[in-house]
């Protein structure tokens, strides 16, 4: 363990939506942590928690139907949810920032983009109308838009996909954030654009040491950008720890399959891919014990009756599995 | 229908699909009342292939590429501006009536998006069924309720969820369901576009286990269509890769990933994220500038060299044709076709 | 169950609970929880039974009962709750024998426009160029001529002959569908774009297969909606012809009774007030029920 505090850290986070259905138990205890500087993956498929996480740090939940049932979460050593909503949104918008899937619906579709990134540091750090455009000017540059001044009076239909993805992690850097929450966001993108963006936002945060928390489906973004990563199934982490370490030697049943499951390019064809038997469970209906064992391929009796407790592996790396030594050791 | 009558005109050895110089351009007009043309979007822009029997041609591109328009042409819910296509000899644009219905037989296709594929107010035995109800003479009556349960079988279903409703199911299930509608007719191509791009992780896999398992058992021929290059590498023997309406490169699909010598090929490849942390920093970076030129006013010659490191004065002359290169013998459309080294332990040394 | 390499789901005959439900379904249960619905429904049913069965509602037949100038105007009293109008006739049977006039002329009109407008609308909407070029601008010229006004020109025209409540109900259904028209246009064209119109082509469907089997119901539910609030549009429409005089003859109507009734006013109220707030109560539970099944489902209010 580090000395210092981290510098988000989620404890024990409890979150959940009241449907007509019943109540969808989208996160189940989720603790994660990530220091300044350090890229920390959220990694899961839909349905597993991991962009509504996101939101409940970044605030914008919508409390009917959702509700956070339990749980901490620290920024700078201040829990969010214990403070009133104007200080939330006063610390909230100048530490933490989020950039999201589809630019499109994030940004305002009848205002130019220069005006957009302009108006938060109008708001925030009460710049005036020229100063705060200037420094838009200079984000969208630093954002490598070409031709930024002329661009910064377009409006967002006018931008291709990954142009906007750039205005909008403009928008989210102007107030120089410590932690940036980037949610899918190059899941709409060109493998080539995405590839642009993911070198775009890696040089920044090593430029500003701030912390990125990514959140993603794809392994292979992962495996290329993240320092840590937690694997998210049902609406709990599953395992974290260094992404290094559990890509090569994954201790949980889930992370394994799922990285045994996937096609690889560098491979020619061989035969059938190793698939996940069955689906996602419904969030309405988690199976009991762990949430994962009706597809688990190495399940054991005690795996539908007890909830695996989260087993320490050392070196900050952890595994919800009754069997993660075994998994880990490939013993299961 | 005679044996005779369904090879045509087919040779033993000519191919099952042949695509020559297809296109398609649609006009961009202005005005409402009176459209005037303003110019042509070129979707597509001069594709030729050939499909074997039994054999699976993936087409990988990255949006705007055409590759959507392209399936749409083969399947004839677009017709082409010029190029042809002909299905064991004969030429499926000129098909009219009785034939082109005959060809639906042949020649199917699953969608992309298992939400919108599917009608939401049919059962899921209506739908499968449907071919049936359109081309009586493939089922009797009495005999559908069975096939269509023996699909949802093969399909990895429920055969009694045959009363279900679409939306009772999950993405990867419609697919499935998508799937055995293709499936009904027995065709001898079905064209895949991105089938499993909606799809989540863990479920790709099991859908693309099933496409291939129906093309062993069924010796279907398959165009696999998709922007992700593994899952292409997986399914396919031959790969094209597609830009602006062009195929740029095509080969058997080790070239292509091994041996590419198109630098928007290239760029792809280095661009792919691979899932394992340890080849961080040993692969090649190549980012390309810029955004993808509109289709409406590609660049002159050739359409990649706005965003190619490599390009030089003739690229913006001269076209280059696709055609076998020195660097390599699948053909290639690029002056200066050139192996590259992209990562760890493929590719041959560079020049 | 086990799982083959293709991937059998495991619990396979389990209903996938967050997939999304159906429009329909979510429809009906948003609707089952609110009192309007079932306020509106209840005076709906109330109505058109009246309209069908009068005998249920009234032992007297208001078409053949006697009128005696000695009740005139008298107040309600028993066995006559609604008391007597100028000309002696008891109130409560012509109102209850009234509804069948202004339903049924409701009811068929807007039969006809339904029929008029679903055609017109699905063919102008599926094929587009210059079929639907020509039935727009059919639409808006029909469009342009208001209602009523038409209603009462053609109403007069036929008025000589005694054809009971058909030329009104010619009338106003042939004036009042380019509204609905338009409706199934815009629900044509939107359901034609979608996959599962193109996957149908693929197959080889033909035009009325697509028409009728994935088009025509996934454009239904805006239909209906504006067919019943145009029901209710159309039966105070055809109270105000009656009450003009040009509605259909020797049949009880509301809208004579309240053309007679507001002559005398001055002298007794009860006659106006009955049949003008059992028309109100009819044509507002009509707009209500139309109002409130269009919002339970338009999917951008959840």
């Amino acid at each position: 363990m580090t000395a210092a505090p981290p510098l988000l850290s989620v404890e024990d986070l409890f979150v959940s939506f009241h449907t007509r259905d019943g109540v969808a138990r989208v996160i189940n205890g989720v603790s994660l942590q990530v220091d300044a500087g350090e890229s920390l993956a959220i990694l899961g498929e839909s349905g597993s928690g991991k962009s509504v996480t996101a939101q409940a740090i970044m605030g914008i939940l919508d409390v009917p139907p959702a509700r956070i049932d339990g749980g901490r979460i620290l920024y700078q050593g201040r829990d969010l949810l214990a403070i009133d909503e104007r200080e939330r949104r006063a610390v909230r918008g100048a530490g933490i920032a989020m950039v999201f899937q589809d630019a499109l619906s994030a940004l305002n579709p009848v205002f130019p983009v220069g005006w957009q990134i302009a108006e938060s540091l109008r708001v925030h750090e009460g710049l005036s109308k020229p100063e705060a455009h200037e420094r838009a000017v200079r984000l969208m540059e630093r954002v490598r838009i070409p031709a930024a001044r002329a661009r910064a009076r377009d409006y967002p239909h006018q931008f291709s996909g990954g142009m906007r993805q750039r205005v909008m992690i403009a928008m989210a850097l102007a107030l120089n954030p410590r932690v940036l929450i980037a949610d899918e966001p190059t899941t709409a993108l060109d493998v080539t654009v995405q590839a642009q963006i993911m070198d775009l936002l890696a040089e920044l945060q090593h430029d500003t040491g701030m912390a990125l928390i990514l959140i993603t489906h794809d392994l292979g973004v992962v495996a290329s950008v993240a320092d840590r990563i937690a694997v998210m199934y049902a609406g709990r982490i599953v395992e974290h720890g260094d992404v290094h370490a559990i890509y090569e030697r994954p201790a949980h049943p889930y992370t394994r399959a799922l990285i045994e499951s996937i096609p690889r390019y560098g491979r020619s064809r061989g035969g059938p891919l190793r698939a996940i038997e069955g689906l996602p469970p419904s969030l309405t209906r988690i199976p009991p014990g762990c949430p994962f064992h009706p597809r688990c391929p190495v399940r054991q009796d005690i795996c539908s009756a007890e909830v695996p407790p989260d087993i320490e592996l050392g070196e900050r790396r952890v595994s919800a599995c009754h069997f993660a030594r075994e998994v880990l050791n490939g013993r299961l | 229908m005679a044996a005779s009558e369904r090879t045509g005109t087919m040779r033993a050895d000519e191919p099952l699909l042949r695509v020559e110089n297809l296109a398609k351009h649609f006009p961009l007009t202005r005005g409402v009342l009176f459209r005037r043309q303003v110019g042509t979007v070129k979707a597509v822009d001069g594709v030729s292939f050939t499909l074997a029997r039994g054999e699976t041609l993936g087409i990988v591109g990255e949006s705007g590429c055409g590759k959507s328009t392209l399936a749409r042409l083969l399947v004839r819910l677009e017709e082409p501006t010029a190029g042809a296509a002909w299905f064991e000899g004969r030429n499926i644009f000129e098909m009219r009536g009785p034939e082109l219905r005959r060809l639906r037989r042949d020649l199917q296709m699953v969608m992309q998006d298992p939400y919108t594929s599917l009608n939401p107010r049919m059962t899921v035995g209506d739908i499968v069924g449907e071919p049936f109800e359109i081309h009586p003479e493939v089922a009797p009556k009495g005999s559908r309720r069975a096939r269509v349960q023996a699909l949802l079988e093969r399909v990895g279903l429920n055969p009694e969820h045959i009363s279900r409703y679409p939306h009772q199911f999950s993405g990867g299930q419609r697919q499935r369901i998508g799937i055995a509608r293709a499936l009904a007719l027995n065709p001898k191509v079905i064209i895949c576009d991105e089938p499993v791009s909606a799809l989540d992780v863990s479920i790709q896999a099991q859908v693309i286990n099933l496409l291939e398992e129906l093309q062993a058992d069924l010796g279907l021929a398959y165009i696999f269509i998709a922007h992700d290059l593994s899952v292409v590498r997986h399914i396919s023997d031959r790969v094209a890769v597609m830009y602006l309406g062009r195929f740029v490169e095509t080969g058997v699909e080790e070239a292509i990933y091994e041996r590419a010598t198109h630098p928007y090929t290239q760029a792809l490849l280095s661009a792919v994220p691979v899932p394992d942390p340890k080849v961080r920093g040993t692969r090649r970076v190549i980012r390309l500038e810029g955004d993808v030129p509109s289709p409406a006013d590609p660049p002159s010659g050739c359409r990649f060299r706005t965003r190619c490191w490599k390009a030089q004065e003739i690229c913006a002359l001269e076209e280059p044709a696709l055609m076998p290169r020195d660097a390599d013998p699948h053909p290639s459309a690029c002056h200066f076709a050139e192996t590259l080294e992209i990562a760890e332990g493929s590719g041959a040394q560079e020049g | 169950m086990s799982s083959t390499g293709a991937g059998l789901p495991v619990a396979d005959d389990m209903l996938v609970a967050e997939a999304p439900r159906s429009l329909s379904r979510d429809a009906w249960d948003e609707l089952k929880r609110r009192p309007i619905f079932w306020l509106a429904a209840a005076l709906v049913v109330l109505m058109v039974l009246m309209a069908a069965f009068p005998g249920l509602f009234s032992a007297v037949d208001a078409r053949t009962a006697p009128c005696s100038l000695a009740d005139s105007l008298r107040p309600p009293g028993p066995g006559h709750p609604f008391g007597f109008d100028k000309q002696g006739c008891d109130i409560y049977s012509r109102v209850i024998y009234g509804a069948r006039s202004s339903v049924l002329v409701g009811v068929f009109s807007t039969l006809i426009t339904g029929i008029v407008a679903l055609v017109i609308g699905m063919l102008a909407g599926y094929f587009g160029g210059w079929v639907d070029a020509v039935l727009a601008r059919g639409i808006d010229i029909v469009l342009g001529i208001p209602p009523l006004l038409g209603a009462i020109v053609v109403a007069k025209a036929l008025s000589g002959q005694d054809l009971g409540i058909w030329p009104v109900v010619l009338a106003l259904g042939l004036l009042g569908w380019p509204t609905a028209a338009r409706v199934i246009r815009s629900s044509v064209i939107a359901a034609r774009h979608q996959e599962y119109v193109s996957a149908a082509r693929v197959l080889g469907a033909g035009h009325l297969r697509i028409m009728l089997r994935h088009i025509l119901p996934n454009a239904m539910a805006p239909l209906v909606v504006v067919l019943t609030i145009l029901l209710g549009q159309f039966i105070a429409y055809e109270a105000t012809l009656s009450f003009l005089g040009v509605g259909p003859r020797n049949v009880i109507s509301w809208g004579v009774d309240i053309a007679e009734a507001q002559r005398w006013i001055r002298e007794a109220s009860y006659p106006l007030l009955f049949p003008a707030g059992f028309l109100t109560a009819t044509v507002l539970a009509f707009i209500m029920l139309g109002d409130v099944v269009r919002d339970a489902f338009d999917p951008r209010l959840k």
